[in-house]
């Protein structure tokens, strides 16, 4: 009875984050759809008059699509990954933040794979990938390895929801929300009625499912890796790029979390959900991950450095020249100020930890830029064409206005599905009440119910 | 099928008969007549040579139609029991650029799209630099092959790897993937590319598509003619040699060489052999050049024009060294 209550509570807690939209919100909402419309006129520009328009040509024939593809896919497999560990070792603080990691692995795994669509020439051809598919090519391996995970990504997503669709299917007579949104929470619902043996076999699924995610989200990740570094350009052919990645892609998920929560906390206002604590978790997290990424990224320079080959040598010239500012801000800047803010106890604040997180995924989109551009700039034989375009690459308005609006398209369907389902997992948090109330009640079985 | 291929492969060596290239066609020949008899259909036909003779052939030794359409599909075979190879002259070559004119008009391509590309280059800082003419290198290790997801880009059987503008994708994936730079896009629509004039075949490369890849395709057509690739026709210094490994020789249309024989003689080599792609281009290096680098820019307003962006050449022109 009393949990049936505490439903009810709950729902009418959260019930003004799904009702209401403030007037900030609708020009927010309105801001994002204006960006997006540009990037439709943007993308029928590049269809009509072909990649003309962008700034890729014969050598640098992937720009900073493929660069949000793989910053997209990579903050997706790292929700997979984060998401799957909380899940999986029963972290005690998991509740406040799951969900906001779960709903951005779905999105950004949305959105990421459109901007590879958006490099590809005839994209009137692309049922030919299925028609006649070619085992051997990565471009395959990868396509597979992003259809499995959205697939996998999308139902892990959906068995975190069920508990809270049952929540609000029963409890939102008194809501004022539209009839068809009450009706998908019947829907999406499927009957669940939170028993004991349909709660015990749910957790048991979702936590295996984790596994799975975890698993495919390295698998994918490795396999757009090497669409770079198994090719034989000078810069990509390394051994060291599937794990960089990996590394890499964590950096990021764990930066776009933090930056999240902040913006969460303060619009919906959840600080007796997502405390400073969780900040500080995060941002240790964050430390660790930007050591890491430093480590792999110096091994990889450093190796090239000290070696005496000349596609090396000629690679971190332009590298130190050419890209000297953007170097210094994706590997010092971006590597050093999230670690320094940690470091320093005095700087460990909400604010701080947000913003090193920002610098941090900025600093890695510039790090991804450096591992694209310069390397296709500078190809075994040198380039000799005549066009300056063909020399060196500079993005168009067209592919600025696209990746603006992948990220504008990732913050709208986060708006909107915010406004669907409360962002922090009701059912979490009344599990998380149980438990505490059963470990008063008998201190030594703490392992009764699974969080 | 075996019947079959042998059958085809007489036809096309019969056909060196009809063709311009007398040392090609005299080696072709002979390795021919070497062979077993085949029954004769008994029907001849008289034959027009290049070189203004008449000659008369059995109706059943000519590839009925050598001008003929040959579609994506039957372009995938290859032209049986032939492995086709260049040698380049690097001696010899003075930017004349003849072989990239003769290309771009044959493959209708514009004055900016080169398959066949010349690059001033220089093995180290204490060597002379020289030209380097550079198509695709028709890799038996081909990377692009390898990559593309959806066999647009195929090696056949005569050595010769060519793409299927009408299977492409546009991934450009081979483009990353080939080490030597060899393919271009077709990054913007032109109005020559709806011309139909003439049936897409991935033998001429002609017409072009928007949004796919293209690269030398070796002149597949022209070889099915017993003639030179356009390139090789065109050089003035007959620097671009062509032939087939099988029958061991290579010509540029004056002279001809056993193949295996000039590349010992001569250290004939493959660009960036480390890599293991096995290109089927072979280069015989810069000795004994009989043009000096600048001869490369004396000739015309427009080759100084092609290379006035050239980092490299700016570079030399900098030092006053060109
Ligand atoms: S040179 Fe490049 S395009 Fe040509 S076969 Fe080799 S890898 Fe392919
Ligand atoms: S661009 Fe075309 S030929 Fe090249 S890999 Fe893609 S589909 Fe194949």
């Amino acid at each position: 009875m009393d949990i049936i209550n505490r439903k009810k509570a709950l729902v009418e807690e959260f019930s003004p984050m799904l009702e209401k939209y403030s007037k900030l919100t609708k020009l927010w909402i309105a801001f994002l759809v204006a960006v997006i419309i540009v990037g439709i006129v943007a993308f029928v520009l590049q269809v009509v008059y072909g990649h003309e328009i962008t700034g890729m040509r014969d050598n640098v024939v992937w720009g900073i699509y493929i660069i949000n593809f793989i910053f997209f896919v990579g903050i997706s497999y790292s929700g997979a990954f984060i998401s799957g560990i909380l899940h999986f070792f029963k972290t005690p603080w998991k509740n406040s933040i799951s969900r906001i990691v779960e709903i951005m692995t779905v999105i950004a795994m949305v959105i990421g794979p459109v901007f590879i669509l958006l490099c590809i020439g005839r994209l009137d051809r692309l049922h030919y990938l299925f028609i006649y598919p070619r085992i051997q090519s990565p471009i395959t391996w990868d396509i597979i390895a992003v259809m499995t995970d959205l697939i996998a990504c999308f139902l892990y997503l959906y068995l975190t929801f069920i508990p809270d669709l049952a929540i609000l299917r029963d409890n939102s007579e008194n809501l004022n929300l539209p009839k068809w949104q009450k009706k998908m929470y019947k829907f999406l619902a499927i009957r669940y009625q939170d028993t004991p043996s349909q709660r015990h076999r749910l957790h048991k699924i979702t936590r295996t499912m984790s596994t799975i995610v975890i698993v495919l989200a390295i698998v994918a990740y490795s396999v757009l890796a090497w669409i770079f570094s198994l090719t034989l350009q000078p810069g990509w052919n390394s051994t060291i790029f599937a794990p960089n990645f990996i590394i890499a892609g964590l950096y990021s998920g764990i930066s776009v979390i933090i930056i999240s929560m902040y913006f969460i906390r303060r619009q919906f206002k959840l600080e007796h959900y997502i405390f400073q604590k969780h900040f500080v978790i995060a941002g240790i997290i964050l430390q660790i991950l930007a050591l890491l990424f430093g480590y792999f990224t110096f091994t990889d320079y450093f190796s090239k450095w000290f070696s005496t080959k000349i596609d090396d040598t000629i690679l971190l010239n332009s590298l130190f020249s050419r890209y000297f500012i953007e170097f210094i801000l994706a590997n010092y800047i971006g590597i050093l100020v999230p670690v320094l803010v940690i470091f320093f106890k005095k700087l460990r604040t909400v604010k701080m930890i947000t913003f090193a997180a920002v610098i941090a995924l900025l600093g890695l989109w510039l790090n991804r830029y450096l591992l694209v551009v310069p390397s296709l700039e500078n190809p075994f034989l040198p380039i000799q064409e005549t066009g300056p375009e063909y020399i060196h690459y500079s993005a168009t308005w067209i592919e600025y206005s696209l990746s603006f609006t992948g990220i504008a398209a990732f913050l709208l369907i986060f708006t909107l599905l915010a406004k669907f389902v409360p962002i922090i997992p009701m059912s979490g948090i009344i599990e998380n009440e149980e438990f505490k109330a059963k470990r008063i009640q008998k201190k030594d079985s703490p392992d009764e119910f699974d969080i | 099928m075996e019947d079959q291929n042998t059958n085809s492969r007489r036809k096309f060596l019969k056909l060196g008969l009809i063709s311009g290239v007398t040392a090609m066609a005299g080696a072709s020949l002979v390795s021919c007549s070497s062979e077993e008899k085949k029954p004769e259909s008994g029907e001849k036909m008289r034959l027009l040579t290049p070189d203004g003779k008449i000659v008369e052939v059995d109706a059943s030794n000519i590839n009925k139609y050598p001008e003929a359409l040959i579609t994506p599909a039957e372009a995938r075979k290859g032209i049986p029991d032939r492995k086709f190879v260049m040698v380049i002259d690097l001696a010899k070559c003075s930017n004349a650029r003849a072989c990239v004119e003769g290309c771009q008009k044959a493959h209708n391509l514009d004055s900016d799209q080169e398959f066949m590309k010349i690059q001033l280059i220089q093995n180290n800082e204490n060597t002379e630099p020289y030209w380097f003419p550079k198509p695709c290198f028709h890799c038996d290790e081909p990377p692009c092959v390898t990559v593309c997801p959806t066999g647009a880009t195929f090696k056949r059987e005569d050595n010769i790897v060519l793409i299927d503008n009408q299977r492409c994708i546009g991934c450009k994936f081979c483009m990353t993937s080939c080490p030597y730079s060899a393919r271009q896009f077709n990054w913007g629509h032109k109005a020559k590319y709806d011309k139909k004039d003439q049936p897409y075949s991935p033998e001429t490369s002609v017409p072009g598509a928007e949004g796919t890849v293209v690269k030398c395709d070796f002149c597949p057509d022209l070889l099915r003619q017993g003639q030179l690739p356009h390139c090789a026709k065109a050089c003035p210094n007959g620097v671009i040699y062509f032939g087939d490994k099988n029958e061991d020789i290579v010509t540029n249309g004056e002279e001809s060489f056993q193949f295996s024989k000039l590349i010992t003689d001569r250290g004939g080599y493959r660009h960036l052999e480390h890599l293991g792609t096995k290109p089927n281009v072979y280069y015989l290096p810069p000795v004994d050049k009989q043009y000096p680098v600048e001869r490369g820019f004396e000739n015309e307003e427009e080759i100084n024009e092609r290379y006035k962006n050239v980092p490299y050449v700016k570079e030399l022109k900098k030092q006053g060294k060109i």
